[in-house]
């Protein structure tokens, strides 16, 4: 396995701690006038998403970790696992619910979605910022009510429920952002 | 399987600091020299490259070649990492009290608070005592952050900060709950990191207990020092002396002083070692622990021996102070290069 020294930390380095990748956000060299280097790092667990803290004596070596960010297109799910393909190559990888976790809600066929891979197995999917959904379930709006105030939850077809205006209706596709979860605008189509 | 790169390069011409923290640079640069002229030191441009090189273990010098005429091979010379060895060489010629203000390099530092090529203002005051130097460098820190402070020659509301001197041994009793750092073991020392909540460390043999002990000094107390106030921490361990005198009424102790604003460090002096074969054996020390680490030896300074030998070097005090932070601190920056023309990504 391939180490990687204190000097060649930085932001975006993808390495092993106690067997999991982490990749680091931040690496601060502390060098006292008189005294021993040390690189303070801030790091995410790429598998747990925690961010985590340590300090390293200048010198030390890490275990490198062989995590990728790639574009991959989302083509089904199968029941136990989504299929992903990279359009260039035509590669496919299977990512496991706990890959997805609770992306899947924003999971649509044929979107493109940031998947990082950790030795070619996906740990992580990122659904686009925006997706297109369709409503299948919500009240009916009340008539005359353009004022907007209020809000109603909508049912989408992936099962992810926002809250969307009043005026919405069922069979109606909505933009949402799915880093806030929130609605966007209704899809012109 | 190749992907094709997710960040264009970007075009890096653009100054890495505002101008108008620029035009504060200048207006910072031309202060220090003020202070020091105004009180009769002379400004030497001390030479960047050098045959010899500092051997301190934790300092890594540039080397380049140079191609001198008459010579079949290039000549080996050492960027300075501060002007120290030709500035006493000039006080022990009888040059009087004296300053630098300009370019040091360092390698590998380089990060948020560090740059490998950064302003250094070094200077050296005849009959100084440790405590005389550290009130000069306290009131210089003082004047320029209150200069800094001015907005088109009126004075915005700037504090003055009050002085805080204390001791290696007293910032270990209050800023770590630690009373007696001498007799500290490396548990101890592991026990009061533990106890303030810092982050593991990684690296660090359980019973090396000097680098313990420096760990609780970066970790716990140090982000404690200067906060609304200047600090100066003094009487360093001898085992930290560089080329301090050691105090001569206790030798574990070495005349040395920081200086600190903001949790920030912004300067180091010594009340300076003289016996040139006291500096031969701290020398050599240094090149051993270069060897234990793996490092090259360094050319030693054979004409600053000579020269402490010869002329002698007068009773002083010298002092360094890092410039680029202290401006960083006074203007609210960050990043080092925010103060910079062009930091080294940009260089």
């Amino acid at each position: 396995m391939a180490t990687v020294s204190t000097s060649e930390f930085k932001g975006g380095l993808k390495f092993l701690m106690d067997g999991q990748p982490c990749n680091i956000i931040e690496n601060e060299l502390v060098k006292p006038g008189k005294g021993q280097a040390f690189n303070r790092v801030r790091f995410r667990n790429l598998i747990t998403g925690k961010v985590l803290e340590k300090t390293f004596k200048s010198g030390e070596k890490v275990e490198a970790a062989d995590v990728l960010e790639v574009d991959l297109q989302y083509l089904y799910n199968d029941g136990e696992f989504w299929h992903f393909m990279d359009p260039g190559s035509f590669e496919q990888y299977q990512a496991s619910a706990a890959a997805v976790a609770d992306m899947d809600k924003w999971l649509v066929e044929q979107d493109m979605c940031t998947v990082t891979l950790w030795n070619d197995d996906p740990i992580t999917v990122s659904p686009p910022t925006q997706v297109t959904l369709e409503v299948v379930e919500t009240d009916p709006g009340l008539k005359g009510d353009t004022a907007g105030t209020g809000g109603k939850p909508a049912t989408l077809s992936t099962g992810a429920v926002v809250q969307v205006p009043l005026f919405v209706q069922i069979g109606e596709k909505v933009i949402c952002n799915t880093q806030t979860g929130d609605y966007v605008s209704r899809a012109k189509d | 399987m190749s992907h094709a790169p997710k960040t264009e390069p970007k075009s890096n011409w653009a100054p890495s600091a505002r101008l108008s923290t620029l035009k504060k640079r200048s207006q910072c640069l031309q202060h220090l020299r003020a202070f020091l002229y105004q009180r009769d030191l002379i400004e030497v441009d001390t030479p960047m490259l050098s045959a010899a090189a500092t051997p301190d273990a934790q300092l890594d010098s540039l080397a380049l070649d140079v191609q001198a005429p008459g010579q079949a091979n290039p000549v080996r010379r050492y960027l300075h990492t501060s002007p120290e060895y030709p500035m006493k060489r000039l006080l022990c010629a009888g040059s009087g009290d004296l300053f630098y203000l300009g370019k040091v390099f360092r390698d590998r530092d380089l990060g948020r608070r560090h740059q490998i090529e950064f302003t250094l203002l070094e200077w050296y005051r005849r009959g100084f005592d440790l405590k005389q130097m550290m009130l000069e460098t306290a009131e210089l820190i003082e004047s320029v952050l209150q200069a800094l402070g001015e907005e088109d020659g009126v004075a915005l509301t700037q504090p003055t900060r009050p002085l805080e001197v204390l001791t290696w041994q007293q910032a270990y009793a209050r800023y770590a709950g630690m009373d007696d750092p001498f007799g500290a073991n490396s548990q101890t020392y592991q026990a009061c990191l533990e106890a303030h909540r810092i982050a593991p460390i990684e690296g660090v043999d359980a019973d090396d207990t000097e680098l313990w002990a420096q760990l609780v000094f970066t970790e716990v107390i140090e982000p404690q020092l200067g906060r609304g106030r200047v600090t100066c921490v003094s009487h360093y361990p001898a085992s930290q002396a560089s080329l301090a005198r050691l105090d001569p009424q206790d030798a574990r102790l070495a005349l040395r002083f920081e200086v600190y604003v903001e949790g920030e460090e912004l300067a180091n002096g010594y009340q300076e070692l003289q016996d040139p074969a006291e500096h031969r054996r701290r020398f050599e020390r240094e090149q051993n622990t270069r060897q234990a680490l793996g490092k090259p030896a360094m050319p030693v300074d054979e004409n600053l021996l000579a020269a402490l030998e010869g002329g002698g070097l007068p009773a002083c005090s010298g002092v360094a102070l890092g410039v680029d932070r202290l401006l960083a601190l006074a203007l609210g920056e960050e990043r080092l290069e925010a103060v910079m023309p062009f930091g080294f990504d940009q260089a």
